[in-house]
């Protein structure tokens, strides 16, 4: 690999995700038609694999299967032994044949020292002419290696772990020139740089009719960038993967801590041999591969291994066997889960079997035949079987082991599986014996405060404690159990450009999911999550010692004062050192001996470190907390001293909940946050808050445990023991030698302050401190990071610079403007542009020779806000604004009103050009999408980076009810992630979804800054996202906690150069357009963003300013004054701003944009996009005592020699005419038009995608969101339908289908109806999976029967529809707000978690009332009997069109049986919904119109009365009978 | 409060006033307290602003928008809405030395650029202010701080007004020596006799120059620099100086008739009146009065509206004030936007006085006197004035006067009181960016060095003089004690 570092792009970002399957006979039953069914599955699947700009060369794809005794003893020119009594090394070597000889004659050499020896090497013939530019450019020289035991007594464990360790050592002397696909004598795997059709082509031994196996396992990949490797392909040595582990660097970290626990059957010797067990460099499913193959070298069996690497949710299950439960609670000791979305196939050669994470994020369905058959796959219709012959079609689902022994001929269930492993040793025993449960702090006596007054001011002031944080921060949590929440972004200098002393934690930016990997809703999945946190020496593997060594378990890491105490006195041996250091000496001095203490104290035995800040007397400095812990952590890895004790840590400067996230993601174990805790004493002796201080301190430790768990959970970690070490940072501002040495593999990317600077912050604090000493009553000092204070922080937006702004654009004085201009740019520095001076070689010109204004404002954008978080006032000057000029305004993501797509008569344009799609696909519409010039898909939002939102209920008015497909005062909720979107390629499935929706339209992804943007970027780049949007971490919000806004996210100075740079090396960069937003203000702006590469630019907060936003920061509580970001009504009629203020401020910024390119010598724009020659960081900056350490070197990394405009652009091929509906479906537009009644018959196949979307459109162009009659155009299918059947079909379109479909069944659906049916020749079985995971996401209208039973996730975010469907996965109904849903079957765990509208009825009859209750989230919904008449009218209805759609005999069952089977039906309805129904219509029987109903039930609610019982008994006499 | 929209639900209120015929009859303060509970819903109609325009301080134009002391007002305002007065007072001591005198004497540019004024009333920020520091007093509160450290470096102040006493009191908390020489027999500068009692009762500026006695400050009256005592001297003994000597020079005005007698400048007259106030109480008559004359205050300003007060308890016979400009507009103009602090027509409590007593306002608008008429005595007896235009042959008016009273605004320093510092344009040239003078070791700050303005500005150079001299002396002695190479 040569381009490991490149400019700012790291090898390490690199991201996969890909479709999976693996084919097998359960007889295990060997032939060459495993094979070829197997290759065909991979063709099938080639739709989820990626390709490269030069769009020949593929991502790679690959087969694992048994080792062809037959084959090679046909073709080898050497004789071999028995079958598995050889092993064969698929090796990929360099092509100069000295050094290929070099590497075969090490692998003898060493054979012969281990009792092993070559029987001979193969080339392996190949076929390179079919290859791509790049994979030919990168091809390996392919040969196989024979080796065999030269004992033939040698067990086979022996054997093969002999191989193994042969195949380490080679490893370990010639990493960089060869790879060993595979080396066992079990498995095979043949892969590559290939696509699917190349596959067999190149490897020419798989066409080979003697080549047999009895399985076969696939694996075709679709990389976030490109660059050539073979190696990367999968199928790793044991496993396929489909998704990304989140938490790999502290998997990596713990296990490398750890490795002698697990090393059973290795010795000591041996052991020594194979390090590193690890291959560093290698994708995270590379390693998660290293790591099993390690475990069963070790005498762990396949599946144990698997169930302690990918354990299921045990913690809150309560139905788990207690011998379960005790098997994963002891091995949570040991290893912590291997966490991210997975779908896992794995196989040793005589085992095959697949397994999904936690939360079963990837897709993945099975069928078995009758002849012993076993299909596994990402998706059904991969293999053409006769529907006769399939016995069972199922959904893998999380927590479920698939697992076939071929030697046994046998499919082991999953729960016998796991119970017979859990059973295989006293685990409930050992943890019996060894286990320390604290009780809970409710019975724990608080301690006694110890400090004065004056010494609570001195330690606040120590630690930097301000007024603001206390009041803002401390208070809302300790006194209401909320998290603090903000609204705005931050406008504040980056940390290490502020004036003030910063914690260290401020140098810290939490990561976060887009795109490869979801975040995981917290509230809502909270069934999934877990805090379980262990105190003590790690045991042994076997237990062998664990009597002799206590562990202390603890609910969450977060101690009381009391629990700090408790836990010092269970036995375990406690050790405190300190955290701090006297003024005279460094901080480098006084973290050396820290060290020395810890090695001096593990030395003594100590159990369990306690490193504590609480100095006596006045003259310590304490050490940044972070660095304490980190460098300890660190510390004890490299001496491998860090099982041996926990870390403790006694702090007082971690207070929120960043602050506590960072110290966990750096290897703390616990924390107990001193002065927090004394500091809310204080609050209450103040008044601040009116609660005993047990309840108050208890409150504050709850919501820094919920919010640990957001943040954790924004990164797709479920555990936090798994994220505790995972180091889900990037460090901003620090330098990196200080990284490399205490914060080992944090990315740092333009360097920054050392030790010295660090020290320094703190003791400018300490200096402060002592003020204090000699003051009476000293006020805290303010704090100014959420408000603006004249003598604190600076923020971009003060008083002077709003009010000058908003006098230019309401007065057009260009002179002001100017004056805004240069305020803004000579104030302090303040981001990552301000160090930056524009210098340009050229000659000036004149300004008349430059592009004019007009055609610089086609590249200008508002930004995403949301109808719901502005006014509509606001929302529609923004776009009338933009629509004058030729720009695009956003629509943000909660819908628009239909009355917007019709031009006003003075000829302005209401209507948001681009319109956005975000994770709760508010007013997403097939109407909604139609009207767009560019559709965005929102992956991250600057402000709050992998959250969801809350649109709390009082600010839902009955018109953005309307709008968002909602009740009027019930709360919304977005989903933290897109649920299509869990990985790259359901991205690409988006893409072509809202492609397909709107052919015309622009597909642009949004993407927030952070370390691997770039590489992310590529990959949407490789799924034909059109313009991909990099935002920056300070974008505006209506409401976010307010660790997020401050906290999360990068510059886009960083993303958006990052993204360029790797793009360009990729060739990816001339198919997309480049945007770039976060608080642009000013035409220099706008040229920095495009010499980084930007070529449009997204203003937000700047023009809310200019239409009378005053940075009120009150978005959330709906009471700005300026009615900008309010709707309350009251409030709206101040809004004074008008859209040619925005046209003015948007001319302003165009012609500073002319004049500097003039000044620069440029003619357009265009020419500069990239030009980061023109950039240079300011003489200046070298007197800043902080900045002056940045290094700006990767950040102005040239990319690209030609300069882009050059080189000129190209655009997407998204290949619609391929699409079904262009191949199948085009004439039917005909039909459209003319209004023709249709009806036509075709067969379908899973590659088919997004089946009847265009055509929708069509529709929804011609007749608006009326659509057509029902069942205006029905099509009749037959066979397995690809991803996205009948996405946003509008109404008048009816899809037929008999067979099955694949995921995002209805996704969108706007009308339309979907009907799934079993094909001919199926077995009647109602549990037959009949369609996959979410479908119905986001559905706002139209009907669906599905006679099957559904994955996870089915109809999640409904608003409108009504399905019937006879069974579904985990997470039914989540975050539905309306419609209609009937279950006839089993539903899955967590159902209507999050629900808040609508209605769903579920008939128990099949698994019985009290479990199908068992599964139902009950926090927003209640149970109830669906015997009302009305209820009964609906319910009888929908079955019964179900049962005349698709002939369902369950549905007929319970037809013919009416009135007993309405008894087994439970109604689950939300309470606020229901409620709030019933209040509407109350109004609407006093003779109120709807309209005026709902304004009046929403303000009645939104006062806080509610109706009297009786006057509501009489309106809705709830019981009908 | 945040989340409240008490900024429109409320309205906005003033506390009660003493009836102005009462009150002409004494020379009490003549604000009633506001009744707590008001208070508080007066607080609440803070917005606690993300971004408080009310704090920060600064010029737009030439007004002053904003609280030149960046008061931490949404911090106090909320508090006393909670009725935590304590910590209030607390907050409000951050930033302001001296509440009871900008309480009283500040004409609240803070009010000008209240967010709630953009959409409603703004907050009555003063009254808060007021009620705070007032209930501080009450409750014992404020107690003398006796600094806990001093470091041994003595620090002279020249000027006991706002600006002098501000720096003073930073200085001393912060461990220094500090003696104040103050020229008049009373210390306090024009919050003693520029400001009559009925605005500030002269106890409380007693009260605290008692206070900070209390605490350490040493307070030296009589005693004017350059005359008494030279300012080498003073360099001699103290470490530093800072020299906060006002800009007491008055505007003239220089037209036929000004020699005459019965007119005098606005300040000579407001200080003989409170002089003799606080000299006689209620006894006799002061050398210069206004009991059964005709009088005209020319300038309309505040000091023109102290003195129209003034005379009206003093019992003149009638009075009038002149002003150049026009009659100022109710409501924001629109070349004042928000959060400029808008120049308005109000009622001040002069001139509704004036309107009791005689019923009619005092003020007339857009005139210009050209000349005093006197008696063979030389005594004023009226005088001559044509309208402000710019017609060429003005009719000219006729007014029988016999007290005037200039009330046109500072020229600056006395040069004559300047103590031998550098003067320009009527300012102490200072370095800048800097309070030093060209003199090292000498600082200036306050209308000295700025000009004459408001007391907010005034104590905000004191309290910035003051941090700049820590900060020179702190260098010094550090280079002292570095051995000499």
């Amino acid at each position: 690999m040569n381009n490991q570092h490149y400019g700012l792009y790291r090898s390490e970002y690199e991201h996969d995700a890909c479709g999976i399957g693996f084919y097998a006979d359960i007889k295990g039953r060997a032939s060459h038609e495993i094979i070829t069914t197997a290759l065909e599955m991979l063709r099938r699947l080639d739709h989820r694999a990626g390709k490269n700009a030069d769009e020949t060369t593929s991502d790679g794809a690959g087969i694992s299967m048994q080792i062809p005794h037959e084959f090679f003893e046909a073709v080898c020119s050497f004789t071999l032994p028995k079958k598995g009594e050889y092993a064969v090394g698929m090796l990929f070597l360099p092509h100069d044949p000295h050094a290929r000889n070099e590497i075969l004659v090490e692998f003898k050499t060493q054979a012969s020292s281990l009792g092993l020896s070559v029987l001979g090497v193969r080339d392996v013939p190949v076929n390179p002419g079919i290859l791509g530019r790049q994979a030919e450019e990168s091809r390996p020289h392919i040969v196989q290696i024979f080796v065999s035991s030269s004992n033939d007594n040698t067990k086979e464990s022996v054997f093969q772990r002999n191989v193994y360790i042969l195949r380490k050592l080679v490893e370990n002397k010639f990493s960089s020139s060869f790879y060993a696909a595979s080396f066992s004598n079990q498995t095979i795997v043949y892969k590559g740089m290939l696509s699917a059709d190349q596959l067999p082509l190149f490897y020419v031994d798989l066409q080979d009719g003697r080549f047999k196996s009895a399985l076969a396992l696939i694996h075709s990949r679709f990389s976030t960038n490109t660059f050539p490797s073979w190696e990367r392909a999968h199928p790793n040595r044991m496993i396929a993967h489909n998704g990304e582990i989140n938490t790999i660097k502290g998997n990596v970290n713990w296990f490398n801590a750890k490795i002698p626990l697990f090393a059973n059957q290795l010795d000591l010797e041996a052991l020594e041999k194979v390090q590193p067990v690890i291959n560093a460099s290698g994708s995270d499913s590379a390693i998660f591969d290293n790591v099993l193959e390690f475990l069963t070298m070790n005498g762990i069996s396949l599946p144990h291994a698997i169930m302690m690497m990918v354990p299921e949710p045990w913690e809150s299950s309560e139905d788990l066997p207690p011998y379960l439960r005790s098997f994963y609670e002891y091995h949570s000791q040991i290893m912590e889960p291997w966490d991210g979305p997975m779908a896992l196939e794995f196989t040793n050669g005589k085992q095959i079997g697949a397994v999904l994470d936690r939360n079963g994020l990837r897709p993945a369905r099975y069928y078995i035949t009758n002849d012993d058959k076993i299909i596994f796959a990402s998706e059904v219709g991969v293999v053409d079987v006769e529907p006769e012959n399939v016995k069972e079609r199922r959904h893998l689902k999380p927590g479920q082991l698939l697992f076939v022994d071929l030697e046994k001929g046998m499919l082991i269930p999953s729960d016998e599986l796991k119970a017979q492993i859990s059973l295989e040793k006293p685990y409930a025993d050992h943890l019996e014996e060894s286990v320390i449960k604290l009780p809970a702090d409710k019975h724990l006596i608080p301690a006694a405060s110890q400090l004065e007054k004056n010494e609570l001011s001195y330690l606040q002031t120590l630690f930097g404690y301000t007024y603001e944080e206390l009041t803002k921060s401390i208070v809302p949590m300790a006194q209401e159990m909320k998290e603090p929440i903000g609204a705005m972004g931050v406008d504040t200098p980056i940390a290490v450009l502020s004036e003030r002393p910063q914690l260290l934690f401020h140098y810290f930016k939490q990561s976060f999911s887009q795109v490869t990997n979801p975040p995981i809703d917290s509230i809502r999945e909270a069934c999934v999550l877990s805090t379980v946190t262990w105190l003590g020496p790690q045991v042994s593997l076997d237990g062998h010692d664990d009597t002799t060594h206590k562990k202390i378990q603890l609910e969450h890491p977060f101690l009381s004062t009391a629990k700090f105490h408790a836990i010092q006195n269970q036995g375990l041996k406690a050790a405190v050192l300190p955290a701090y250091h006297s003024p005279d000496t460094s901080l480098e001095q006084a973290l050396k001996q820290l060290l020395k203490l810890v090695d001096e104290k593990i030395e003594e035995g100590s159990e369990i470190l306690i490193l504590s800040d609480r100095a006596v007397g006045q003259s310590a400095v304490p050490i940044p907390s972070l660095l304490a812990v980190s460098a300890v952590h660190q510390h004890m890895i490299r001496r491998g001293t860090r099982p041996k004790a926990s870390l403790v840590l006694d702090s007082g400067e971690p207070r929120d909940a960043h602050h506590m996230a960072a110290l966990l993601g750096y290897g703390a174990d616990a924390i107990h946050p001193y002065l927090a805790l004394e500091t809310i004493r204080g609050l209450i002796e103040e008044g601040h808050i009116s609660l005993p201080f047990k309840k108050a301190s208890e409150n504050y430790l709850k919501v820094i445990k919920k919010s640990v768990v957001k943040i954790m959970t924004k990164v797709g970690i479920t555990t936090l023991q798994s994220y505790r070490g995972a180091q889900t940072f990037e460090a901003l501002g620090i330098a990196e030698s200080v990284v490399d040495r205490y914060f080992t593999g944090t990315v740092s990317q333009i360097g920054g302050i050392g030790l010295e600077e660090i020290g320094m912050e703190s003791y400018k604090r300490y200096e402060k401190a002592q003020e204090i000493l000699f003051h009476y009553n000293k006020a805290l000092d303010p704090g100014s990071e959420l408000q603006w204070r004249k003598d604190g922080e600076y923020h971009l937006f003060n008083p002077q610079m709003m009010y000058t702004l908003q006098q230019a654009a309401r007065t057009n004085n260009k002179e002001l403007y100017r004056r805004f201009s240069e305020m803004y740019h000579h104030g302090p520095y303040a981001t990552i542009r301000s160090l930056l001076t524009i210098k340009s070689n050229r000659k000036p010109i004149p300004i008349d020779e430059v592009e004019p204004v007009e055609s610089i404002w086609k590249r200008f954008k508002t930004g995403a806000m949301s109808y719901g978080a502005l006014s509509k006032e606001a929302h529609e000057a923004l776009a009338i604004a933009m629509n004058r000029i030729g720009g695009k305004s956003n629509s943000g993501e909660g819908g628009e009103e239909k009355e917007r797509y019709v031009r006003d008569a003075n000829g302005d344009f209401r209507r948001s050009a681009i319109k956005q799609v975000a994770s709760g696909r508010f007013g997403v519409t097939s109407l909604y999408l139609t009207e767009a010039d560019e559709i965005q898909i929102k992956m991250a939002q600057g402000a709050k980076p992998g959250e969801g939102g809350q649109l709390p209920g009082s600010k839902v008015y009955p018109w953005i009810a309307e709008v968002r497909g909602s009740t009027p005062g019930v709360g919304l909720i977005s989903p933290p992630p897109h649920h299509d979107i869990y990985s790259i390629e359901d991205l690409a499935q988006l893409i072509y979804d809202l492609k397909s929706a709107n052919p015309s339209a622009r597909i642009s992804v949004k993407l927030v800054s952070k370390a691997g943007v770039g590489t992310i970027a590529a990959g949407v780049a490789k799924g034909l996202a059109d313009t991909i949007l990099i935002s920056g971490h300070d974008g505006g919000t209506g409401a976010s906690p307010q660790t997020s806004i401050k906290h999360a996210g990068m510059p886009w100075e960083l993303g958006l150069a990052e993204t360029h740079q790797t793009l360009t090396l990729n060739g990816l960069r001339n198919r997309v357009v480049l945007e770039t937003d976060g608080k642009l203000m000013t035409g220099r702006d706008v040229v920095i963003a495009a010499c980084l590469g930007a070529e449009e630019f997204g203003f937000s907060s700047a023009p809310l300013v200019v239409l009378g936003c005053i940075m009120m920061r009150a978005c959330h509580l709906d009471t700005c004054p300026v009615g900008v970001a309010t709707q309350n009504p009251k409030l709206r009629a101040n809004f004074m701003g008008k859209p040619e203020h925005v046209v003015n401020y948007m001319r302003f910024i165009a012609e500073e944009v002319r004049e500097i390119l003039a000044e620069c010598g440029y003619r357009s724009l265009d020419e500069l996009v990239g030009e980061t020659g023109l950039l240079k960081m300011k003489d200046e900056v070298k007197n800043h005592w902080k900045a002056k350490q940045l290094n700006f070197d990767k950040l102005l990394f040239k990319a690209n020699e030609t300069p882009l405009s050059v080189q000129g652009k190209t655009t997407q091929n998204h290949k619609m005419e391929e699409r079904f509906d262009s191949r199948e479906l085009q004439h039917l537009s005909i039909s459209v038009r003319n209004k023709q009644k249709t009806a036509i018959t075709l067969p379908v196949r899973n590659t088919d995608r997004a089946i009847g979307t265009t055509l929708g459109h069509i529709i929804t162009k011609e007749y608006g969101d009326r659509g057509l009659p029902e069942d205006f155009i029905q099509i009749n299918l037959n066979g397995s339908a690809g991803q996205s059947f009948g996405a946003f079909i509008p109404k008048g379109l009816t899809l037929y289908l008999e067979g099955d479909a694949n995921d995002y069944v209805g996704k969108g659906l706007s009308g339309g109806k979907i009907i799934v049916k079993p094909g001919n020749g199926w077995l009647h079985n109602e549990e037959q999976a009949i369609i996959g995971n979410t479908a119905f996401f986001g559905a706002t209208s139209g009907e669906a029967y599905i006679r099957g039973t559904a994955g996870q996730r089915f109809c999640v975010r409904n608003s409108g529809v009504h399905a019937v469907v006879e069974g579904i996965g985990d997470h039914g109904c989540e975050y539905m707000t309306g419609g209609r849903v009937v279950v006839l079957g089993s539903i899955g765990k967590n159902f209507a978690a999050g629900m808040s509208g609508g209605i769903a009825y579920i008939y128990t009859g099949i698994m019985g009332e009290d479990e199908a209750l068992s599964q139902v989230n009950q926090e927003l919904v209640s149970v109830e009997d669906a015997e009302a008449d009305e209820d009964m009218r609906e319910l009888y209805h929908m079955i019964q069109k179900h049962y005349q759609y698709t002939g369902s005999p369950i549905a007929k069952r319970i037809l013919k049986n009416w009135e007993w089977s309405l008894h087994q039906f439970v109604k689950i309805v939300p309470r606020e919904y229901k409620a709030m129904m019933e209040l509407i219509q109350y109004f609407q029987d006093q003779q109120m119109p709807l309209d005026e109903a709902k304004l009046a039930a929403f303000e009645f609610k939104k006062s806080g009365k509610s109706l009297p019982a009786i006057e509501k008994e009489a309106a809705f006499p709830t019981k009908a009978k | 409060m945040r989340g409240t929209t008490d900024f429109i639900d409320q309205k906005r209120e003033k506390p009660k006033e003493i009836d102005a015929l009462e009150r002409i009859a004494t020379w009490k303060e003549y604000q009633k307290p506001f009744p707590e509970e008001k208070l508080k819903i007066q607080a609440s109609r803070c917005m606690e602003c993300g971004t408080p325009f009310c704090q920060m301080g600064e010029l737009i134009g030439r007004q002053t928008s904003g609280c030149p002391l960046y008061n931490l007002i949404p911090e106090w305002n909320t508090l006393a809405a909670q009725g935590k007065w304590e910590e209030a007072y607390y907050r409000l001591l951050l930033t302001n030395n001296f509440p009871e005198f900008t309480s009283r004497a500040c004409p609240a540019p803070c009010e000008g650029s209240c967010t709630a004024g953009l959409v409603s009333e703004p907050v009555t920020i003063k009254s808060i202010e007021k009620a705070i520091i007032d209930r501080a007093y009450k409750e014992g509160w404020v107690k003398p701080r006796i600094p806990l450290k001093r470091n041994g470096l003595k620090v002279a102040v020249v000027g006991s007004g706002p600006a002098g006493m501000a720096a003073a009191d930073d200085l001393n908390q912060a461990g220094y020596d500090v003696t104040v020489f103050e020229k008049e027999d009373r210390f306090g500068g024009l919050l003693m006799y520029g400001i009559p009692n009925m605005k500030i009762e002269k106890q409380y500026v007693q009260r605290r120059i008692d206070l900070l006695q209390a605490e350490g400050i040493e307070f030296i009256a009589n005693t004017e620099i350059g005359k008494d005592i030279t300012l080498e001297e003073l360099q001699e003994t103290y470490d530093a100086v800072l020299l906060c000597i006002g800009a007491e020079k008055q505007r003239e005005i220089d037209i036929p008739g000004r020699g005459l007698k019965g007119i005098y400048p606005a300040m000579e007259y407001l200080k003989t009146s409170t002089k003799h106030l606080l000299d006689n109480g209620g006894n006799g008559e002061p050398r210069i009065t206004a009991k059964g004359k005709k009088v005209i205050v020319i300038g309309g300003g505040d000091t023109g509206a102290d003195c129209v007060a003034t005379a009206i308890r003093q019992g003149c016979k009638s009075v009038v004030q002149f002003g150049k400009h026009g009659e100022l507009p109710k409501e924001r103009p629109e070349h004042e936007p928000w959060p400029v602090n808008p120049s308005l027509f109000t009622l001040d409590y002069a001139y509704e006085e004036t309107f009791k007593a005689f019923g009619e306002d005092p003020r007339k608008y857009y005139i210009q006197t050209t000349e005093f008429l006197g008696n063979e005595d030389d005594e004023v007896t009226g005088l001559l004035t044509v309208p402000f235009t710019d017609e060429p042959v003005a009719e000219k008016q006729l007014w029988k006067a016999d007290l005037v009273l200039i009330a046109i605004g500072f020229e600056g320093v006395d040069p004559t009181k300047a103590a031998g510092a550098e003067l320009q344009n009527g300012r102490i040239q200072t370095r800048p960016g800097s309070f030093q003078t060209n003199r090292e070791g000498v600082f200036a700050a306050g209308d000295a060095k700025r000009g004459a303005s408001l007391i907010v500005w005034a104590m905000q150079e004191g309290k910035k003089a003051a941090k700049e001299i820590e900060l020179y002396l702190a260098q010094k002695t550090a280079a002292a004690q570095l051995p000499s190479v």
